[in-house]
């Protein structure tokens, strides 16, 4: 590795904006980061890759001043700096833009971009001011929002949007954005890293963290990579493919990230849905999946995807003409009822859905499949630990004890725990929803081999998810949606990026665009 | 990378957690220790005794807010409905008395168990199904409840029919094997509530309902039956507490049962069961229900405070046991 260049190679002409020097945080006798130097200059986009857990949040939060470090040192524009609390980081002009989103969900957007720090006119609120300045944030972020709508009623990405916006309100130095685009479509992802390079442009250094390295070969000036808690080194960013990334975070040698495709199946499908409506989320759609094979659905976030399927799971109020599970007529759809019938949803929140963040691991792990780990009323502890030492071995799940609760798992540990958990129930149709969003590339590798190994294994799998690469590498079939409509069915060669993205934005089918589907008088669930 | 499993569980985490769960025991060791050492009266075995006993209906009442409050509900409506059902069962029994003799106590006491069952199936309904807060709701059960219990008493009291007081009374003054009645059925509600909640797959349910209850029915549990299960459970655990305090006063007045929900609530959450719910302290209740009991008990036997104020300092202690908890679970 020290073979490829370094930053020295490359003298940068801007100045420091911010310098680390031997930065590193230990709890206790545990070091979550050692000795990190960096230079972050004014005007460049730098981004911090490494898996989960290689310590990019803990050197964001040491930066920012949400963290104090036990060891370095660090300085703004060649001044020694020290922060007691973020309010102070803030002061100095650094700002950190959380992966989570921190907004208070009953107060409008212009209430929330000036929590704390309301502007006045004498002792009253100036909400007339307040909302004007909010309005030209919200267009310079390119969101939709209006001041007056109530941060709770956003769509997700929204929110992420008036969450940066929050960012821009002042004027920083240093903008740290903590996987900005996590919940964020295409179409919202370019618009985001059109503020960014204004940002830079503006003089400003971004500290850009994401999971999505084609964001960052697009984006970044220089690249630094965290493995393990350590600093591995910088780089400029014209230096580093993908795969050198990929590789330099792993650590290894990447084998290629998805499974080999499978055979085209014929067996007669094993799901059958016709005619499913979902009250505020999805149209007549119908939609089969086959033993063997995996049913990609792409679309935007807001396309309806996850209402669709938490309808089908009766998670939602809805209709539907038939469906059918191993051949059986499902007439009172709820997760209980289709789980026995051997179809089961793992969610795409699995902080606020999927796991009891406070619980232990077994009472996680047994959760859905309860009674068959336990036939009688009485638990079965023996058998539940069991079935917890299977599911670690089984799936990988990396824990130091047994006894932890899910919180204190990495999402990695968490999202293969929640396949695990699903998976007890001996399903013969999985239902995943964005199977991978959050993780590490060495955990994701291992996710889509699940997946592949339960499809060869004779299972039906539908993975929902907003990254394209995903479906085109898994999926042999994809329905994408559009507008709570399933506008396109792609199989084969039809499956890659730009078909998917092309219908998904659209409605356009396949690359000749012959059928045109006008949904626009639809879109009444979007605004 | 390559780091293995390890299934040891480090020594500081085990310790950690077993310190949290220990601390309304302790509590209750170091009362009871400076009970005895200002009135020498306290550590005397009548005195014990009698403390105990009469912590019995919080300690059965708080067994069910427990399996309620560890759900991610609450019941306000305790103390009224536990007056209710006291109401209901002395006009039973004294109505049945003069035909069937002492067999009107049990079946007024199966009678009072319905009662209760269905005054929590009911509190239940109206939260699960109608889905409004559970504070709303038995609120307003908590005033219906009073209210019906000063119209039967007609705002005075309903004595129990004389021909049963001996028969009944040794349900409160009995004992067995020198262990009071009230106590062996405490003792035995108990024992039973920590069973279903630990032991069984309901209760794992019904943590997981009060832990978060979106996970809950994205993995397929019920979560309104179970909660309507709780209520129905707190239901019982108030008939059963009505069933032992009858014969200790052998009536029924508009204020029996008056700010029982305040010392059930208390002896819960100082229990260290969580209010938000996801976590249930079935042992710790029972201490929490001592606790209240010996400090008023000593407060009586000292002299130094004024046995009016027992309330203010029940108010008092569950806003010191919420502070010490909000300082200790934030490190």
């Amino acid at each position: 590795m020290s073979a490829l260049v370094d930053i020295e190679h490359n003298p940068p002409p801007q100045q420091v904006a911010m310098r680390a020097e031997g930065l590193g945080k230990a709890y206790g006798p545990i070091t979550v980061l050692s000795d990190v130097t960096l230079d972050i200059m004014a005007g460049e986009v730098h981004a911090i890759i490494g898996e989960n857990g290689a310590g990019k949040s803990t050197l964001m939060k040491l930066l920012s001043g949400h963290v104090q470090p036990t060891t370095g040192r660090m300085f703004i524009e060649g001044n020694p700096v020290q922060f007691t609390d973020a309010v102070e980081a803030e002061a100095a002009g650094i700002v950190l833009v959380h992966q989570e989103i921190l907004l208070a969900p009953d107060l409008t957007v212009a209430q929330n971009l000036y929590l704390g720090r309301e502007l006045t006119r004498g002792w009253m609120v100036d909400d007339r001011a307040m909302n004007r300045r909010t309005a030209e944030l919200l267009a310079r972020v390119g969101s939709v929002a209006r001041p007056n709508d109530r941060v709770g009623d956003l769509p997700l990405a929204q929110r992420q949007l008036v969450q940066i916006a929050r960012a821009l309100l002042n004027e920083h130095k240093v903008v740290i954005l903590d996987e900005p685009t996590a919940v964020l479509a295409n179409d919202e992802v370019d618009a985001l890293l059109d503020i960014v390079r204004s940002l830079r442009a503006h003089g400003v250094a971004v500290l850009y963290i994401s999971h999505r390295l084609e964001e960052v070969e697009a984006l970044a000036d220089r690249i630094t990579v965290l493995r393990d808690g350590r600093m591995i080194g910088t780089w400029p960013a014209e230096n580093l493919s993908q795969r050198q990334m990929a590789e330099l975070m792993v650590g290894r040698e990447l084998d290629m990230l998805y499974p080999h495709k499978r055979e085209a199946t014929t067996a007669a499908s094993i799901l059958e849905v016709s005619d499913l409506e979902v009250e505020h989320g999805a149209w007549k759609a119908s939609f089969s999946v086959r033993p063997g094979e995996v049913l990609g659905i792409g679309g935007m976030i807001g396309s309806g995807r996850t209402e669709l399927i938490e309808g089908l799971m009766g998670l939602r109020p809805s209709t539907a003409a038939r469906v059918r599970v191993n051949g059986k007529d499902i007439a009172e759809r709820s997760v209980r009822s289709l789980m026995d019938a051997g179809l089961v949803y793992l969610t795409e929140d699995r902080k606020g859905k999927g796991l009891l963040l406070d619980e232990e691991l077994g009472p996680n792990l047994t959760l859905q499949a309860l009674d068959s780990v336990n036939p009688s009323t009485v638990l079965n502890r023996r058998a539940e630990m069991s079935a917890l030492k299977q599911a670690v071995s089984e799936y990988d799940i990396r824990v130091r004890s047994l006894t932890l609760t899910a919180g204190q798992l990495s999402g990695g540990n968490q999202q293969k725990l929640l396949l695990a958990k699903v998976m007890m129930t001996n399903p013969s149709v999985v239902i995943i929803d964005e199977p991978t969003r959050g993780i590490d590339i060495g955990n994701k590798s291992q996710i889509y081999d699940f997946i592949d190994k339960m499809v060869r294994e004779g299972k039906a799998c539908i993975v929902i998810s907003s990254e394209m690469q995903e479906l085109v590498g898994l999926a042999d079939r994809v329905l994408v949606m559009r507008n709570g409509r399933v506008v396109a069915e792609l199989t084969g060669d039809e499956i890659n990026e730009k078909t998917v993205i092309y219908a998904a934005t659209s409605g356009i089918r396949g690359t000749a665009g012959e059928e045109a589907y006008d949904n626009s008088d639809r879109i009444s669930r979007d605004r | 990378m390559t780091t293995a499993t390890a299934s040891v569980a480090t020594a500081d985490e085990g310790n950690r957690i077993r310190w949290a769960d220990f601390a309304p025991f302790i509590a209750l060791a170091v009362i009871v220790l400076l009970g005895a050492l200002i009135n020498s009266n306290f550590t005397s075995s009548a005195n014990l005794i009698n403390v105990i006993t009469r912590s019995a209906f919080i300690a059965i009442i708080a067994v069910g807010a427990t399996f309620v409050i560890s759900s991610g509900g609450l019941d306000l409506s305790v103390g009224s409905m536990m007056a209710f059902v006291t109401g209901i069962m002395i006009m039973v029994m004294n109505g049945l008395a003069p035909a069937y003799g002492g067999w009107a106590i049990v079946m007024g006491a199966g009678v009072a168990i319905c009662v209760g069952a269905l005054c929590g199936l009911f509190n239940g309904l109206i939260i699960t199904v109608g889905r409004i807060e559970p504070f709303i709701v038995t609120l307003g059960t908590m005033g219906i409840f009073r209210a019906f219990i000063t119209f039967m008493t007609d705002g005075g009291s309903l004595p129990i029919d004389r021909s049963l007081r001996e028969a009944y009374r040794p349900v409160y003054f009995g004992n067995f094997l020198g262990i009071p009645y009230p106590v062996l059925i405490t003792l035995v509600v108990v024992l039973l509530g920590a069973f279903i909640l630990y032991r069984t797959k309901y209760g794992r349910r019904l943590v997981s309902s009060g832990s978060n209850s979106e996970v809950a029915r994205f993995s397929g549990v019920n979560v309104g039956r179970v909660r309507t299960i709780a209520y129905v459970i707190q239901g019982l655990c108030v008939a059963v507490a009505a069933i032992c305090y009858v014969p200790r006063l052998g009536a029924a007045t508009p204020t029996t049962g008056q700010l029982w929900e305040l010392q059930v609530i208390t002896a819960v959450v100082i229990g260290g069961t969580l209010l938000r719910g996801g976590k249930g302290r079935i042992w710790g209740s029972v201490a929490g229900a001592l606790i209240l009991e010996v400090i008023a008990n000593v407060m009586v036997l000292s002299d130094m405070v004024s046995e009016y104020l027992v309330a203010a300092v029940q108010g008092a202690i569950i806003i010191i046991a919420m502070l010490a908890h909000r300082f200790t679970s934030n490190r």
